[in-house]
């Protein structure tokens, strides 16, 4: 694992807005050192403008970003010590990989030969050795993906930005890339800030991850903890999963149907309306006398090495989906009764 | 993202450039002195003095009966060649072929075919002014509706063959109208231009049979007068009207 | 079944796209044969035949027409067509550039607008567009007069029957050929490039110099060709603005065809203006070539 230390960048009550359109709204978030951090949302959250923000391609209407103890937002773009790379990857056509990853080391004024080492090590570190005097048009998706990289990292930026780093690519080399971004991430030392709508993209590779939603920062937590303590309903049902029931909160869980279903509250107690979320590898099934409650079996499925059962409960809309390992535990029409550990289900506020 | 900054210099000067000339023609055609150049009150008098010049309405009547001609062949060939080149072929030799009226300069144009109808013995007159314009006319109405098919989706005349309509039907019935405002547009653009058009039709046009750019030409030469500028005005106003109606049909800055 | 039976019916369709073909194509392909590529193709040929004494052509293989264009003479009229046509092409440029760089950061309703605007006087008569400069070129014109009047000069200037006036006509005509192919190349590029260089640290001028100027470079010479080409071939304007004082090489065609009759030396003068245009566009697709990698190594 990194070793993550102080605040790196610190974003301060950062607000934009487009004409009626709030695309950030009073955004606040640290980022600490050697993180690995994503801004996760639904497309329109907000999280694209505040990574052209942080790389000055975006001045925002009130707020302030510090960078240590520099004030970001004073600096124009190319004075930023901070590198994007780009969702289209924006590599410079007419340029071969090699002068694309050394553009940047030479408008630092780097010296020839100290650019020709540097580019040659990082071309190196991302695997494109053999390809340096190709054009960005003769390469792979993937291969374009790591020259946009090594263009970003070779100027040793304090902070990385990538935009959907993976969007562009296909199912295979997204899982190999994945890996790839996190193992470089750890080599090179670098704080990396990731930009993705893909929920399963930012829990598999970032240390911390913070939620948008219209604007604003909905949690920031680590990815286990956005899974399992989620802070609001959004936040449950962005994140995986969920089976949540509709009642009013109580002491210990919720009344739904008559009786009450428990689990915890996490942070400020929780009045009138109310969800409880169980995930459904959380919901097991139990004897009639342990059950909290009961339903039918209306479809099961096998993936393999998991397996799916969705049951209808009388006075929830939709099935209670069911997961467990190996081989379905129930068949269809069957009567089942369902139970789960309270500390694993969560109330929150609707 | 719309801060052009000191770009709002070379855009006005560019404007000024395109537009004073222009500006300056109308109002001087409305002069009422003899002189094209001292002012002397408003008055419409050289728009009746060129309404009699029968130089001018006689030019004018050769000019439209070339246009009109040329319009109607240059819209024919232009769009079956469009639609043949759209979804019949994948040459690019022919794409650039049928584009090379637009690149091959207008003098060599005016000369080829000047050579041309020697040699094969045509005497020279509106007719040959008329095929030298369906040329270029022809290039851009291939032009305008292989734009707008590009944009129509091919499985349509699939779907009308599917139903038992033959090729003929398909082509009248579903890729003709499916086109229209591209059609129109080009007719619009080439009767424009054939209105206009000079060097080609100096090279082409018979003595006796001047078209409205020849008599200009002649006017011109012979030095300026009012009532250029009143035949300037009109003729702008004409071109104007045109070419912003074929605008408001296709998207023609998208096509050129 | 057989592939056998297969056969006829793929060979019936296969006839049946030829046709397809030949109905849409034939026509227009052999109108543009016809009346296009056999006319030029003609004045290429004539060029290496001697001329008849009272006009037409003797069918007697020479190069005295090649020869003759080295003459002094119409090196000189060659020389100073080069000349007007490439200051025209400059300041075409240097004017367009920034045009259509503006034209493309405006909002899109606007932009719209814009390159109507810029259009449309293009699509009006050429020679009135000409006859409007000789108004205002005037020694009694408007510019003469406005400038009296200001008292900034006493005299009027003599602005008519000059290189300028000559320069300016041609600039006037063709300037919407350079803004459009510009804007074109200038719009297609991806703000995203120009956002990369400035994120590697490039100032906003670098980022010009080092991305937004070559990647638009082969906008702007499709644009100095239909610039260039036609100001070189241009004859009207070299008579009508510059008084006959300034000759180009369209003037020289023109009288070779209509004054002097002596068609193969206008040929061999055509064809050196076929031979700029081959020549401009054999460079645009070798830089095109270029920026984009090809398909080479």
């Amino acid at each position: 694992m990194t070793t993550q230390g102080d605040v790196l960048v610190s974003i301060q009550r950062i607000a934009r807005r487009f004409g009626d359109v709030v695309a950030l709204d009073d955004v606040s978030i640290d980022i600490r050192d050697n993180e690995f951090f994503a801004l996760l949302g639904p497309s329109g959250c907000g999280k694209t403008t505040l990574l052209r923000v942080l790389a000055g391609f975006e001045e925002p209407d009130a707020g302030q970003v510090l960078l240590g103890d520099t004030d970001l937002l004073a600096l124009p773009p190319h004075r930023r010590p901070v590198n994007l790379m780009f969702q289209s990857y924006a590599l410079f056509p007419h340029m071969s990989v090699e002068r694309n990853v050394a553009y940047g080391l030479e408008r630092e004024g780097t010296a020839k030969a100290e650019v020709r080492t540097r580019v040659g090590e990082v071309l190196e570190t991302v695997g494109l050795s053999e390809l340096a005097k190709r054009r960005p048009s003769q390469l792979s998706g993937g291969q374009r993906q790591r020259v946009a990289l090594a263009r970003a990292i070779v100027k040793r930026p304090r902070l990385l930005l990538l935009d959907e780093p993976l969007s562009a690519l296909d199912r295979k080399v997204r899982a190999e890339m994945q890996l790839e971004l996190k193992r470089l991430q750890h080599d090179v030392g670098i704080t990396f800030v990731v930009v993705t709508h893909d929920q399963e993209e930012a829990m598999s590779m970032a240390d911390r991850i913070a939620v948008m939603h219209e604007g604003t920062v909905q949690q920031v937590d680590s990815p286990v903890d956005l899974y399992q303590r989620p802070s609001n309903l959004f936040v449950a049902q962005f994140i995986g999963t969920s089976n949540l029931f509709a009642g009013d909160a109580v002491t210990g869980g919720i009344r739904f149907a008559g009786r009450t279903l428990p689990g915890v509250v996490v942070g400020e107690p929780i009045s009138g309306a109310s969800r409880l979320l169980v995930r459904p590898e959380d919901t097991v099934l139990v004897e009639p006398r342990d059950a909290l409650l009961s339903g039918r079996v209306i479809e099961t499925q096998f993936f393999g090495g998991v397996s799916t059962v969705a049951i209808t409960v009388a006075g929830h809309d939709v099935p209670v989906l069911l997961t467990r390992q190996g081989a379905p535990s129930a068949v269809r029409d069957a009567e089942v009764h369902l139970s789960w550990d309270p500390a694993k289900a969560v109330v929150l506020s609707a | 993202m719309t801060r052009i900054g000191w770009l709002r210099l070379p855009l006005t000067l560019t404007y000024v450039f395109l537009y004073v000339p222009v500006v300056v023609l109308v109002i001087m055609s409305f002069n009422a002195s003899k002189s094209p150049f001292s002012w002397g009150g408003v008055s419409t008098h050289w728009y009746a003095v060129l309404a009699g010049d029968q130089n001018v309405l006689k030019g004018l009547g050769n000019t439209l009966v070339v246009a009109a001609g040329a319009t109607v062949l240059s819209v024919a060939l232009g769009t079956l060649i469009a639609v043949g080149l759209q979804r019949h072929s994948n040459s690019s030799f022919l794409d650039s072929f049928a584009l090379a009226p637009a690149i091959v300069p207008d003098i060599v144009l005016g000369i080829g075919l000047l050579v041309f109808f020697s040699l094969i013995s045509v005497t020279l007159g509106l007719h040959s002014v008329l095929l030298a314009h369906v040329v270029f006319g022809m290039a851009f109405v291939a032009a305008v509706v292989r734009a707008r098919l590009s944009q129509t989706d091919p499985s349509l005349e699939e779907a009308s063959r599917d139903l038992g309509a033959g090729q003929v039907a398909t082509f009248f019935r579903i890729t003709v109208p499916s086109i229209m405002p591209a059609i129109i547009a080009g007719a619009l653009l080439v009767f424009t231009l054939s209105l206009d058009e000079f060097v080609i039709a100096f090279f082409t046009d018979g003595p006796s049979t001047p078209t409205l750019p020849i008599v200009i030409y002649s006017m011109v030469r012979f030095g300026v007068t009012p009532e250029i500028n009143a035949l300037a005005s009109l003729l702008m106003l004409v071109s104007f009207t045109a070419v912003l109606a074929a605008q408001r049909l296709t998207r023609l800055t998208d096509s050129v | 079944m057989t592939s056998a039976d297969l056969v006829p019916g793929r060979g019936a369709s296969r006839r049946r796209a030829r046709v397809e073909r030949v109905v849409f194509l034939g026509p227009g392909i052999g109108y543009l044969i016809a009346f296009m590529a056999i006319p030029v193709l003609l004045i290429l040929s004539l060029t290496i035949f001697k001329r008849g004494r009272f006009g037409g052509v003797v069918y007697q293989p020479t190069i005295e027409n090649f020869i003759r264009a080295f003459d002094p003479i119409y090196l000189s009229v060659l020389g100073n067509s080069l000349v007007i046509a490439s200051i025209t092409t400059v300041l075409a440029l240097a004017l367009g550039y920034p045009t259509a760089y503006g034209i493309a950061k405006l909002a899109p309703k606007w932009r719209t607008i814009a390159l109507i605007a810029v259009v449309l006087p293009f699509w009006t008569n050429f020679l009135i567009r000409t006859y409007a400069w000789i108004v205002l070129l005037n020694s009694e014109g408007p510019i003469n007069k406005s400038l009296v009047g200001a008292g900034l000069i006493h005299q009027p200037l003599e602005l008519l029957y000059t290189r300028g006036a000559v320069v300016a006509g041609l600039l006037y005509a063709y300037i919407p050929l350079m803004i459009l192919p510009l804007y074109a190349s200038i719009e297609r590029l991806d703000p995203q490039l120009r956002e990369a260089a400035a994120n590697l640290g490039a100032s906003p001028w670098r980022t010009f110099r080092d991305v937004t100027l070559p990647l638009t470079l082969p906008g702007a010479i499709i644009g100095s060709i239909f610039v260039f080409v036609p100001s070189m071939g241009n004859f009207i304007i070299p008579e009508l603005l510059g008084g006959g004082k300034t000759v180009m090489v369209g003037n020289l065609i023109r009288d070779q065809f209509l004054k002097a009759r002596d068609w193969p030396f206008g040929a061999v003068l055509a064809l050196a203006l076929i031979m700029f245009l081959v020549a401009l566009f054999a460079l645009q697709s070798w830089v095109t070539r270029r920026l984009n990698g090809g398909g080479r190594t």
